[in-house]
């Protein structure tokens, strides 16, 4: 059982290096860590904000960026509005600040070449967040294994990495992508418009030569539902993995 | 260290101390590593065992003719959220050892569970009523997100120590990870402590 992929860390501050706006409500940030450890794609840091009066805040964050780049970490913060800590990223943190995190942290929802595939990939708003991580992960190192992501969100505007997606997939003879867009669509949107549901999944499944992998990162509805189409459709539970995103602000 | 142009929201004031880093939540949220298991409760049977012996075993329906026992905790998950005043309704394991008599044979056990999930725990915090196992959930029977239809109930540890979907209690001998422990989690999780990772 004991996988030694969790290579542990202590509280260590991170300079803030650059701040990108994905969407109208998700920022990266890129941390610069003076204690880098390897990570596994789909692992999280947890950060601690401390306040004046010695009130701390924590959260876990998804790392966006691949494995193989070193000394840094991209993690993607969405805005919850009414939350404490993503207001916090978006309003107030800015290239030069220090940040307190430590990880990665994380042990089934991660993946690596040795695991093989083909990958299954099914994101739920910024549940896309980890699962980024192991796509850019797959481009750099795997670039044969068959994958496809299906990524869900209210609108265009709200899919995170939309660009980068877009461009792997147009170039990538092995990797597709399928949005499927719940509220609203561009004028002659031609990709899904509706919620994942069992017909969907099938078709999705349907482009690759066969199942290797799953992985499923949502709000806790999207993942359930999802997840037991995927049994109810034959998938052995194995080789599913599941992360779901409770609220945390 | 101090965060610059960090102060916290205005925090409501939780009606008691939450342990540190934990933030109050008022939802319910879900963590699991896969699927929620399907579960037969006709095939469903809990079991304590030791060395691969079974020492006890009931069925779904003589674990509901056992004595039953409501508790009103607060959970407190390591992934930061704390909820307070849950109500839960189950079989103490104090009152499954009577029941069965079972009488503990090393100091550590093994949860286990459908799906392949486990999780270890010293003895003594499962006795005196401090740990059930977990089948109703406010007035309801306890949904299978949640960990239904029973889940182990550990609630002065960390939430993962209750272990969902469970089906039984292994004795060991020697203290031995289970899954997230594995995964660099504590071996015993106090909240109070904040045990979150093995480091800590």
């Amino acid at each position: 059982m004991a996988t030694g992929h969790f290579a542990a860390g202590r509280w260590q501050l991170a300079a803030v290096s650059k701040v990108v706006d994905e969407t109208y409500r998700a920022k990266t940030f890129t941390l610069e860590l003076s204690e880098w450890r390897p990570f596994l794609a789909g692992q999280h840091f947890d950060v601690r904000l401390t306040a004046p009066d010695g009130y701390q805040a924590q959260r876990s964050y998804s790392i966006a960026s691949a494995p193989g780049r070193t000394g840094a970490i991209d993690l993607t913060v969405e805005l919850i509005p009414d939350g404490e800590v993503s207001p916090f990223f978006h309003e107030v943190v800015r290239t030069g600040d220090k940040l307190e995190v430590r990880g990665p942290i994380g042990g089934p929802f991660t993946w690596k070449s040795s695991m093989g595939g083909p990958l299954l990939l099914i994101a739920g708003g910024s549940g896309i967040v980890p699962i980024m991580s192991m796509i850019r992960h797959r481009s750099a190192v795997a670039p044969d294994l068959p994958a496809v992501l299906l990524y869900s969100a209210r609108s265009l505007d709200d899919v995170i990495y939309l660009s980068e997606l877009r461009e792997m997939a147009g170039r990538d003879p092995h990797m597709s992508l399928c949005l499927a867009l719940t509220r609203s669509q561009p004028v002659g949107w031609n990709g899904y418009d509706r919620r994942v549901d069992g017909d969907m999944l099938n078709e999705v499944a349907n482009t690759l030569p066969g199942i290797g992998r799953t992985y499923i990162c949502g709000p806790t509805q999207f993942v359930e539902s999802v997840s037991n189409a995927l049994v109810d459709g034959g998938q052995d539970p194995e080789f599913i993995r599941t992360e779901r995103f409770g609220p945390s602000g | 260290m101090l965060t610059r142009g960090f102060f916290g929201r205005k925090r409501e004031t939780p009606s008691r101390l939450l342990p540190p880093g934990q933030y109050l939540e008022t939802g319910f949220p879900v963590l699991s590593a896969g699927p929620t298991p399907r579960v037969d409760l006709k095939l469903w049977n809990f079991r304590i065992e030791n060395s691969g012996q079974q020492l006890a075993s009931w069925s779904w329906q003589e674990l509901m003719d056992l004595p039953q026992t409501e508790i009103t905790v607060d959970l407190h998950c390591v992934t930061k959220w704390s909820k307070l005043d849950t109500a839960w309704k189950g079989v103490t394991v104090e009152t499954l050892f009577e029941a069965g008599g079972v009488d503990p044979v090393d100091d550590y056990v093994m949860a286990y569970c459908d799906g392949g999930y486990t999780t270890n725990l010293p003895v003594e915090d499962l006795l005196d009523g401090k740990a059930m196992i977990a089948h109703g959930y406010d007035g309801a029977p306890l949904p299978p997100e949640h960990g239904g239809p029973a889940r182990l109930l550990v609630p002065h540890l960390y939430l993962w120590k209750s272990a969902k979907w469970v089906r039984g209690l292994r004795f060991m001998q020697d203290d031995a990870p289970g899954f997230w422990e594995a995964y660099g989690y504590h071996m015993y999780g106090d909240p109070w402590k904040e045990q979150r990772y093995t480091w800590d």
